[in-house]
């Protein structure tokens, strides 16, 4: 049960700086996702947070008291990677075991809170095997048990759910959360995976190149991101450029009502975006935010219908229903619903950038 | 559960015989025991009996007349092979731990980092191993002369470090190139000092490499002769010091006995590595690079 304050935190590699300024404010039990993409500075900060690494600037709180000058062992942030889990020489009772002996406990607590902890990740009896006898994801448990049998400050994860088959995926998050949740740890995980940190995290704090760019729920990402790169991130490539008036959004291709809770921009030239999961197909011009589109390419995929389009200047996506029937070239409506609108934080003169973006 | 457990008697015996176990061809396997028959087996065998033998004479399969002569004059005083072996074990031994000293955190910076002037370091590691040892001693022999090095225990060990250490630094490099520091991290954050780390972690994980390592290491040291003879002066002998003269013209049977002496670790070790062997080439993996 550990607040984890991180203010101002920088670190650089030469004249490189791997993270810049990070500001972010962790309650205690929460589950963060430091997600972004390789070479983003995310693994430098789980790093930073460890004591692997020290800071160049910045202060590092828990609980309010700076640990930047606390060495590793002694700060409780239990490290788990996502490969190379167990130590290979020992059993896995005595894997589990190891923080506790590394913290003098006396033998008999040791086997019982060893023991405990198997129960809870469902590998009693499991204690005398090695590593090597273990599959991957009863070798991840392990290592999960091994983190937080010492009932650390912070549990740091890096990509936990990586390596691991799509139904492996669903056990270990309903694993990791439902203990993390019992034993109300702080938990910090790296993953450059978006479907990752959505499944496991409270909140996610998306990198780019150092800098923070977001923070928020999940469904933030998806439904709110403040910038196109934000979006592009989370598979979104819908972007169009407009002038606002109020509640209206006059683009090329018409206008457009946006509803009262997008963010306040004033009037002037915006970037609008949508879900390509919340489009809809319409029957004409006359409902209200429609606009015409021509089909590029139209994509089954089972559980939906794959449309790429060509909106005025832009390329959009649109998940239509399986048993849509349009084929390439035909003319339809796209209609975006007016909650699902969302206007992004860009400069208006960035919109090359999610042009260029929508060109991919 | 019968089953399972029948499968696992099958995997014990798999494991237990290793890497024969790989090999489908049989024959190869026969052809490597033969060849070793021949060229180790057999000769010493010849040496065994020659030590014992007081008369053999030349169409005779076996010595005509037996005797202890030879090994009565191995362990007298005159003969210098109890002092030489005394000296021998403990010349080699401090070369290995000087060389664990060195070695160590070098072939860890060498196998586990990427540096400015990597490829420089591996090529000066090497050349000992390509400059005859003669060249460099007769170099430092007049070094060792002012810093009264020579006809010292410590001035021998320091001369065979020369040729010795490259090995040692080379076998410790593949083994920690196959060795991820993420495990270190993941103790050091359970609540692990660097000390604990390394007695928990760091040394389970290399210590049949170094035991490998350092069993090559004392043998390179074991059978150095130009390196001992000059920085020893002749007042620091070492067994192939003293066996030497043996070998050109001197008692055949004296020779035989001292060469068995000297021989014994060579096999000691053949065993051993045989042995740590099977949990991983790695040991070997370092004479790949040179």
């Amino acid at each position: 049960m550990t607040a984890v304050s991180i203010q101002r935190l920088s670190r650089a590699f030469g004249n490189e700086w791997a993270v810049q300024e990070l500001d972010l404010e962790i309650a205690s039990g929460e589950m963060i996702a430091l997600l972004g993409p390789s070479g983003c500075g995310k693994t430098t900060t789980l790093r930073m947070i460890t004591g692997l690494l020290r800071p160049t600037s910045g202060d590092l709180l828990f609980d309010g008291m700076s640990v930047v000058n606390i060495p590793t062992e002694r700060r409780g942030a239990a490290l788990i990677f996502q490969e190379h889990l167990l130590f290979p020489t020992m059993t896995v009772a005595q894997n589990v075991g190891f923080g506790l002996k590394m913290a003098g406990v006396n033998k008999a607590e040791i086997l019982s809170r060893v023991n405990e902890m198997l129960d809870r990740v469902e590998l009693s009896g499991f204690g005398n095997r090695k590593a090597h006898e273990l599959s991957g994801g009863q070798r991840q448990r392990v290592a999960l048990a091994r983190g937080l049998v010492t009932r650390p400050k912070v549990l740091l994860l890096d990509e936990p759910l990586a390596n691991l088959d799509a139904n492996l995926r669903i056990t270990m998050r309903q694993l990791i959360r439902s203990i993390q949740r019992e034993l109300g740890t702080t938990a910090i995980f790296v993953t450059h995976d978006q479907e990752e940190a959505v499944m496991l995290a409270d909140r996610i704090v998306l990198m780019f190149d150092g800098k923070l760019q977001q923070v928020g729920p999940p469904d933030e990402f998806y439904r709110h991101p403040r910038t196109a790169g934000v979006a592009k991130f989370f598979r979104s490539q819908n972007f169009l450029s407009g002038t606002r008036r109020g509640n209206i959004v006059a683009t090329g291709a018409g206008d457009l009502v946006v509803s009262d809770t997008v963010i306040d921009t004033g009037d002037g030239p915006v970037i609008i975006t949508a879900r390509p999961e919340t489009l809809r197909l319409s029957s004409g011009l006359n409902e209200q935010n429609s606009l015409a589109a021509s089909v590029i390419t139209s994509i089954y995929m089972g559980t939906h219908t794959q449309l790429i389009v060509q909106l005025q200047d832009a390329v959009w996506h649109v998940q239509a229903p399986p048993s849509t029937a349009v084929k390439e070239g035909d003319q339809i409506f796209v209609e975006l619903p007016k909650s699902e609108i969302w206007i992004i934080e860009d400069e208006p003169e960035s919109f090359a950038l999610a042009s260029a973006l929508n060109d991919e | 559960m019968t089953l399972s457990s029948n499968q696992q008697s099958l995997k014990k015996m798999v494991k237990g015989r290793g890497l024969a176990e790989r090999h489908p061809l049989n024959w190869t396997r026969w052809i490597t025991v033969g060849v070793i028959w021949i060229v180790v087996v057999l000769p010493l065998t010849a040496l065994f009996l020659r030590s014992f033998a007081f008369r053999w004479l030349f169409p005779d399969i076996l010595p005509g007349q037996w005797g202890l002569r030879a090994w009565d004059y191995t362990f007298g005083e005159s003969s210098r092979v109890i002092e030489a072996l005394l000296n021998s074990i403990g010349v080699a031994l401090l070369v290995t731990m000087l060389a664990m000293i060195v070695g160590l955190p070098t072939a860890r910076a060498l196998g586990m980092h990427d540096f400015r002037g990597k490829k420089v370091v591996e090529w000066i590691l090497l050349t000992p191993i390509i400059v005859p040892v003669l060249v460099a001693v007769m170099g430092i022999h007049i070094v060792f002369i002012k810093l009264r090095l020579t006809g010292t225990i410590w001035g021998v060990a320091l001369a065979h470090l020369i040729p010795a250490t490259p090995y040692f630094v080379l076998v410790m490099s593949s083994v920690f190139a196959n060795y991820s520091p993420a495990l270190e991290e993941t103790a050091r954050s359970l609540g692990a000092n660097k000390f604990r780390v390394f007695r928990y972690v760091t040394f389970p994980a290399i210590s049949s490499g170094l035991l490998g390592a350092s069993l090559f290491t004392f043998l390179i040291s074991w059978s150095q002769y130009v390196t001992t003879l000059l920085i020893g002066s002749g007042t620091f002998v070492t067994l192939p010091l003293v066996l030497f003269p043996f070998l050109g013209g001197g008692n055949a049977a004296v020779g035989s006995a001292i060469t068995l002496i000297f021989v014994a670790p060579a096999i000691l070790v053949l065993v051993l590595t045989s042995r740590s062997l099977g949990r991983g080439s790695t040991v070997m993996g370092g004479f790949g690079k040179i």
